[in-house]
This record gives structure tokens, sequence and C-alpha cells, in this order.
């Protein structure tokens, strides 16, 4: 039915009967001679979390700058909530999130003013079951910057000003959420915060997002599933957990046997304890057992990628 | 209600408020040090006269100055809003929101009004007191001088926007706009009269509107007698909304479609890009 199709082990969301949030057909990009983007397929259902991983370089941008309707592409079909971004109007326009990777703009407006100034451009756009825009009150709490809210843009620090951009990215109840690296320069409190903002986004408000990160774990904890480009080419798509078992399916066993310790690398951990166990009982100590993380997973699928397209290395080192 | 007209309200609110925003700022040393210049150069043309007339250089100067100020404002001022929305980004955060460009443009307009209102006024308030003769002005003097000021700013504005859209850097914005202007200037017989340059450039001056500007203003706020003082003894009104009318028809023409292929090119790896061009030119500069 469709090009790309999840992994098993995708936690499933029961099928929306509306039109997918995005979906691309052969999206292909090119800047004179480089190929930046050579086919890439997808369908993103209603509500999915997708997250967007890849080397610099790989085309993330230049995607995600498509889907939003700020680049016109060479080749391919594109729909983003049923629509052809290139034609998309401000009815469109208004069921979209936006926060790209750096804004340093409206640095004279104080906080709650540009907040609330930009919400209301969103007013003649609510429905029935979609109230826009947002609270402006209410936005500044979720995203505490309520102690900030009458000082100018500019003095706030790179965290919080990142904040004040998620907050203007869904100040109008987007259906489609577009995070260029949300959380580039925030400090680890800040980053959980976020991360119970974004799941909040999804659950209570259906929000589709799409995601780009370079942080893996912030990957595995929001995305249901992952998308690695590299090459201008989709190279993986599953839930995190897939793609972990997918590539690198060794665990490592540790223990200790008296003075001794053992380090052994195995398929199937699980029987390897039990016969362990049923070999040296009660002298088995310290046991440890460690999966392959998602950092492995990706890194491992990257590099078989470049290894698996040498010819081609001058595209991914653009 | 229609979504372009509520667009533009938030536009006309949002004008206002960076309006207010400036003019709390830095950005008033400008208008200062302007006037500060002018006055100067009043003070000293106080006791001349004009050849063939009884009026003082400086009563003749004050209204080229205001007529100079009105072109200033809708190309350098437009030109120079636009470009720095351009490169901080604002300009691409009115792209992400439904209407958003439709409320910036309309935020600039207002700006751009009040902005070269404000600025008119820094020269005109002190003016009046060095030069007593516009006293004489009168209600349709004013009056005239608001639609000059009005069609002015509407043969200037969309150049101003043009040139910031042809563009790249803030700096390339403002030396295309701020050279045309005080090279005209020069010729368009501000701080002099016309008569007193070469015929060739005078021909050359009456091409663009800021020599047309200044008549204008002239003719709104001088008696008739100081008309001698005028090429073919005259103010010209005619030609002036010809002139004037001209340049604002052209470029009211122009002017959308080039905004809107600058602004489709508004992307956030551009905006980037355009970020660390200005960021290395401060660094090796």
């Amino acid at each position: 039915m469709t090009a790309v199709r999840a992994l098993p082990g995708d936690r499933s969301r029961p099928e929306s009967p509306e039109n997918p949030a995005i979906e691309l057909r052969d999206l292909r990009m090119r800047y004179g001679t480089n190929d930046v983007l050579r086919g890439i397929d997808l369908t993103v259902r209603r509500g999915e979390v997708i997250a967007l991983l890849g080397p610099n370089g790989a085309g993330k941008t230049t995607t995600i700058e498509i889907l939003e309707g700020f680049r016109s592409r060479s080749a391919g079909e594109v729909k983003v909530l049923g629509v052809d971004p290139v034609q998309g109007g401000e009815a469109w326009r208004a069921k979209l999130g936006v926060v790209l990777q750096t804004w340093r703009d409206h640095g004279r407006w104080k906080v709650w003013e540009l907040l609330d100034h930009l919400g209301q451009y969103y007013r003649p756009y609510a429905t029935p079951d979609r109230d826009r825009p947002m609270n402006t009150d209410e936005l500044i709490h979720t995203v505490a910057l309520h102690e900030f809210a009458h000082r100018q843009v500019k003095t706030l620090s790179g965290g919080q000003r990142r904040r004040l951009d998620v907050a203007i990215g869904i100040i109008g109840r987007p259906e489609l959420l577009f995070l260029d690296e949300p959380t580039a320069g925030f400090d680890p409190h800040a980053r959980r915060d976020f991360h119970d903002l974004v799941h909040r986004l999804a659950d209570l408000e259906d929000m589709t997002i799409l995601l780009t990160t370079h942080d893996l774990a912030e990957a595995e904890k929001l995305a249901e599933r992952i998308l690695i480009l590299a090459g201008g080419r989709i190279i993986a798509n599953g839930s995190p957990a897939a793609l972990s078992r997918q590539v690198a399916g060794k665990s490592e066993v540790r223990w200790r046997q008296g003075d001794e310790r053992f380090v052994h690398a195995t398929e199937d951990a699980t029987d390897y304890v039990r016969n362990l166990f049923a070999q040296h009982g009660e002298q088995i100590a310290d046991l440890e057992v460690q999966r392959s993380s998602l950092e492995d997973a990706y890194l491992a699928i990257v590099q078989q990628h470049e290894r698996g397209q040498r010819p081609d290395q001058e595209v991914l080192s653009l | 209600m229609n979504h372009t007209l509520y667009a533009a309200r938030l536009g006309v609110s949002r004008g206002l408020h960076e309006f207010r925003q400036g003019v709390a700022s830095s950005d008033q040393w400008f208008n200062v040090i302007m006037a500060l210049i002018f006055l100067t150069v009043l003070i000293f043309q106080r006791d001349a006269t004009v050849d063939g007339t009884s009026f003082s250089l400086a009563s003749v100067t004050l209204p080229s100055m205001l007529g100079m100020m009105v072109a200033l404002g809708g190309l350098v001022g437009v030109s120079s809003q636009l470009s720095t929305s351009k490169e901080d980004g604002s300009l691409l955060r009115a792209k992400t929101v439904p209407g958003g460009m439709v409320g910036f443009l309309v935020a600039r307009i207002v700006q751009v009004i009040l902005d070269t209102l404000l600025s008119l006024l820094v020269i005109l308030i002190p003016g009046v007191f060095l030069v007593n003769e516009l006293v004489n002005a009168g209600i349709t003097g004013w009056l005239t001088m608001l639609w000059i000021f009005a069609l002015g700013l509407l043969a200037t504005l969309p150049w101003g926007a043009i040139i910031s859209s042809l563009t790249k850097t803030m700096q390339s914005t403002f030396g295309f706009t701020m050279l045309p202007v005080m090279g005209l200037t020069a010729i368009s017989g501000i701080f002099y009269p016309i008569s007193a340059i070469p015929d060739w450039l005078q021909v050359i001056a009456q091409v663009f509107p800021i020599y047309w500007i200044g008549i204008g203003m002239r003719s709104a706020l001088l008696p008739d007698s100081a008309m001698a003082a005028e090429i073919g003894e005259s103010w010209r009104q005619l030609e002036t909304i010809g002139v004037l009318g001209a340049w604002a028809i052209l470029g009211l023409l122009l002017a959308p479609t080039i905004l809107r292929r600058a602004a489709r090119r508004e992307s956030g790896s551009a905006l980037e890009r355009r970020q660390n061009l200005t960021m290395q030119r401060a660094t090796s500069g």
C-alpha cells in the first residue's frame, strides 16, 4: 500500500479516517548538480510523533522546509494536511506550527505582547473542535515564562528564547507541528519539561509532530517512529525499539565469578543467562545485561550506509 | 469579517506598537542629529536672500528640507526596516503566521508614515521659530503640505521596498538608498535654488521625485511671490502631481511582485546563511 512500511513493534494508533498528515512520493531536491534529496517516500499518520535523524547535511532541513512551504521542490509529490505546500493558502498555514532552528526576531517586543499579537492572527481560523488561538496567559505558564512575561524578548537567555519560540509555534493550536532541534541549548530540567509538553501536545491536543534532533535519547523518549535520513534518502524507518533490534542484535552480558570478571556478547541474552545460572548457580554475582542502545543502532546504520555508498560520498559531505 | 482586512487591522496595531518602541529607542539619535544639522544650516542661511526675491535663503531651504525628509523616509526608512526584518527573522516569522505578511506590510507602511511625520516635526517645530516667514502659510498651505507628504511617500516608499528586496545585506541596502538620496539632494534645489546648477543637471533632477517633493513643500509653505526663484517662475503643481504620480504608479505596480519573490525566498536556512555572512563580516572587519 505504502512504499515505506512501519517496522513491527511500532506502537500503532488506530487509522484515522482523515487523510494522512504528511504524504511524500519520490520527493527530490537538487541544487545545481547536487542531489540533496534523492527520492523520499513517507506517510505520516495524524497524531504520530516522528523524529527525523541524520548526519549534518543529510537533507533534514531541506525536507522540513519543503513541507513547511518555504522551499519549492525539484520533483515528486508532496501533500501536507492534504494540500500541496506550494499552493498552501492562509487557512492551510493556520493549521501548521513552525519552530525553526534560529530566531532572533522581534527583540524589542515584550514576551506577552508578542505572543498575544501573533496569536490574534489565528482567530479567524478557529473551528468548533479547535479553538484558536490558545490563551496567552495559560500558554506563558505552560512554557514557564510567566516570570518574564513583561521582559523584552532580546533580554531572554537562549533557553528562554527557545521556549518562547515553541510557544509561538503552538499558539495557533496547530494540527501539525514542525520542531527543528527544539531543545538545543536547554538545561536538563528545561529539557525534561519540554518533553512533558510534547507528550501533552500529542495526547491532549492531538497534534502530529515532526521533530529533528541530534539527541538520540530525546528521539527515543518522544517519538513513536524514527526516520534516519542519509545521503538524501530515508535509510531506516521504525520504532526506536525496532531499530535497535534490527541493527545490532547482540546484547552484552557481564558477570563476576569469584574474583574473575566475564563479558559475553550474545544474540539471546535471556537464554544465555538461563544457562549461566543452571551451570554456575550462586557463584554468579554482579550480573548485568546491556542491550544495544539506539545510539549504537544509529551509528551502525549510518556507518553501514556510508560504507555501501562509497562512490556517492560527496553527497554525504554536503 | 474578511480575513485579509482582519490581518490588515492587526498590522495597523502592530505598526503603532513598533513606532512607539522606536520612539523610546536609540533610533531617535538619527532624528536628533538630522535636526541639529538642518537647524545649523538654517541659522547660517538666515541673513542671505534668494536672488530676485526678498525671501531669506533659510525660508526657502526649510520647506525643501521637509521634502527631502519625506523622500528619505520613503526610501531609506522603509528599506532599512525591511532589511532589518529580513536579517533578524521577523519577516520569516510573519510568513509562518496566517495573514502575517499582510499584517507585516501594513505595519511597515504605518510605521514609515509615523516615523517620517516625526522626523518632519523635529525640524519644523524649531524651524518655525528661526524662519518666521512660514507662520503665514495658512490652513490651505498646511493642507497642501499634507497631500504633498502623502504623494511624496507614495512615490518613494514602493521603491524603498523594491531596493531592499533586490539587495542582500543591510549595508548594501543602506548604500543603495542613502547614496542616491544624497546625490539627488545635491542637485534638486534643496539647500540652494536649482537655478544655481547647470541646465543638464537640472534636467536630471527633474526626472526624480526629490525635486518635486521639495517644490511641493515650498508651494505649500511659501507665499506665491517666492515663485520668482523657481523654474518657469511657477510652482508647477500639475507637473508635480504628474511626476510623483508616475513614480507612485510604477512603484506600486512593480513592488508587490518583487516583494513576493523576495519573501518567497525567505526560509530558515536562508536566514541562517545571511546571519553567518553578517557575523563573518563583523569578525573579519
